[in-house]
């Protein structure tokens, strides 16, 4: 019995690969998510508190209307999703190293590089619920995104959200049971990205060094592309420059990450 | 003539703090042939678990090695990983996933085709008695349900080999001997080998045909329970007298009679860790009669693997994890993972 299954087991193991790895890690990270939905639209909240309570101040201080008001407002909403949502997901990881289930993956015969990416793929489903969620929600005060350039903003959004996931998994790798050290830096982090990516007040109006370190931030230039793209100006620069930070993130977070998860015991 | 599933050589651990090293396992070597149930048995920080963790691949040895169903852990971990089945002291389930969906996953990662699968975590939910939970969450599960969850998860793939680290610590009795059932069926039904650390003493004695002692990072000892206590533990026997007089009368005759050093617990009574003692017992009552020494109370009490414990180590397995406790030194890999609820 236990000569078959061994035979069985080594033949099964020589024809896996690492993208099944990877593609099993990332169903195994939907199935919460596929059984309980409203948990996706209930993370919501907070991007909905900012579209309600903040527009109408935008509104006030510029005098737009509320259609350019929300044509320039709504893609920041969106990117802040991505923020806040992928940000925090290596809690969940952080949680399961502590609890002891993380453990039980690494015992399994599963690449080190698939049990970081599988997660770090699984990002692009929520995102792309809540960023249709958000759209639907402001539609009917009078967004109306170019449809091409709503797409093609999911796929920069989801590319910048697999590499910032990647990222939050490798600070909780790093951090392993110190949560504290974990939301510490994650703080530390988040809100200087939103505020210097010019996503809830344009920058224009702030000191020229702020304008200046913004140049740098990967958040700022995904929101510009993401404004540019859903107004229909596919030929603006800032999306080029949006395409290369989310790919970047991307890169760099899937890399580190994979490292992260390599060296952890 | 059988090949060992595993065989351990010399492994060792050394693990760094800063400046200092501490020795969490040294040299061990040992092996164990299929289809045995094997305990380590010995007091926190004694290195059980780092030797688990070493020879499941989640851990490097600092030196030695072993083959595991086979395979070198260090040259081919992904082909002892797809062999082998592990319960770690934690929860094996993640907490907001299901507890049929974590089964099914857990079968796709080792790469049980799906309808195999499905028919295998079904069996797996009705033989370890989770019929009712299958739907919720890991998280709404008590803790003697979670530990059946992750004996299931640990069997997904019908191993040759699992692993069982402190299966059945923080259970209540029942929760317990209910675990206890589902292991020993495991056997008889699969021929499985299963490898398991545990601080009870009695769990080692009842069900383990092997028990290997470890302490500060050595296997001290390493036979079967009855064994160990027979040839490293004797009997316990007293003798109570009606006077400390008659107790100090029939000292010296006990002492030869057993062929073995006594101690008085308190004036009237004569003890003596002895071999054979049911025995000797009622032989040493008859002399002490015939010499005019009425026996008034008499008591054997026979070994137990804390007192063999004790002859190894001079101090009990409670004392010793006492001294862990308050001076946390070894296995501070296994310090980050939680206690297991």
């Amino acid at each position: 019995m236990s000569a078959v299954d061994t035979t069985a087991a080594s033949s099964r193991a020589a024809g896996r690969s690492g993208a099944r790895d990877t593609v099993n890690v990332m169903i195994r990270e939907l199935r919460p998510v596929v059984r309980d939905p409203f948990s996706v639209i209930f993370s919501l909240v907070q991007p909905l508190v900012f579209l309600g309570l903040f527009t109408p101040l935008l509104i006030g201080t510029s005098g737009e209307s509320t259609a350019d008001t929300l044509a320039w407002f709504v893609p920041g909403v969106l990117a802040m999703i991505v923020l806040f949502g992928t940000g925090a997901t290596g809690s969940n990881l952080q949680y399961e190293m502590m609890t002891g289930s993380h453990e039980r993956t690494l015992v399994a015969p599963l690449s080190r590089a698939s049990l970081l990416a599988g997660r770090a793929l699984k990002e692009v489903v929520p995102i792309v619920v809540q960023v249709l969620v958000i759209v639907a929600i402001a539609w009917p005060f009078g967004f109306r995104p170019n449809l091409l350039g709503l797409l093609a903003g999911l796929v920069i959004l989801a590319a910048f959200g697999v590499g910032l996931g990647s990222l939050s998994y490798a600070l909780a790798l790093k951090t392993k049971d110190r949560e504290w050290a974990f939301w510490a830096v994650q703080q530390t982090l988040i809100f200087p990205l939103l505020i210097l990516s010019g996503m809830l007040l344009p920058l224009d109006a702030g000191p020229r060094w702020m304008t200046v370190v913004s140049t740098f931030n990967p958040v700022n230039w995904v929101v510009q592309a993401e404004r540019h793209l859903m107004a229909g100006d596919f030929a603006a620069a800032a999306v080029g420059w949006g395409v290369l930070a989310a790919a970047a993130t991307a890169a760099v977070g899937l890399v580190v990450g994979i490292r992260a998860m390599k060296v952890s015991e | 003539m059988t090949n060992p599933i595993i065989e351990a050589e010399g492994l060792t651990k050394q693990f760094s703090r800063g400046k200092t090293t501490v020795d969490a396992v040294t040299d061990v070597s040992f092996s164990v042939d299929p289809g045995g149930l094997v305990a380590f048995l010995g007091p926190n920080g004694a290195g059980k678990s780092t030797t688990i963790r070493m020879l499941t691949t989640l851990i490097p040895p600092t030196s030695g090695g072993a083959r595991v169903v086979g395979h070198d852990i260090a040259r081919a971990p992904h082909e002892v990983r797809a062999r082998i089945g592990y319960v770690g002291q934690g929860t094996s389930g993640s907490f907001a996933q299901r507890v049929r969906d974590e089964l099914l996953s857990q079968g796709a990662f080792y790469g049980v085709p799906a309808r195999e699968a499905k028919q295998r975590a079904e069996s797996l939910i009705e033989s370890l008695d989770l019929a009712g939970f299958a739907s919720r969450t890991v998280q709404q599960l008590s803790g003697g349900q979670k530990r059946r969850l992750d004996i299931a998860l640990g069997l997904m793939h019908a191993p040759p080999l699992i692993f069982l680290d402190e299966p059945s610590t923080g259970l209540d009795p029942q929760s317990r001997a209910n675990l206890w059932e589902h292991i020993l069926d495991l056997r008889t039904q699969h021929g499985t080998t299963v490898f398991l650390t545990t601080h009870y003493l009695d769990e080692a004695d009842r069900y383990a045909e092997r028990v290997m002692v470890m302490d500060a990072g050595r296997v001290i000892a390493d036979d079967t329970a009855s064994a160990l206590k027979a040839t490293l533990a004797g009997d316990a026997i007293t003798l109570g007298f009606g006077s400390a007089a008659d107790a100090d009368a029939a000292e010296p005759a006990i002492a030869r009679l057993a062929d073995r050093a006594t101690t008085r617990p308190d004036p009237t009574t004569v003890a003596a860790n002895v071999e054979d003692g049911e025995s000797l017992l009622p032989r040493l009552i008859r002399e002490l009669d015939a010499q005019g020494l009425a026996v008034e109370r008499a008591t054997g009490v026979p070994p137990t693997l804390d007192d063999v414990f004790l002859a190894l180590t001079g101090r009990t397995l409670r004392e010793a994890d006492a001294a862990h406790d308050t001076t946390p030194a070894a296995e501070p890999a296994a310090a980050t993972e939680g206690a297991p609820s």
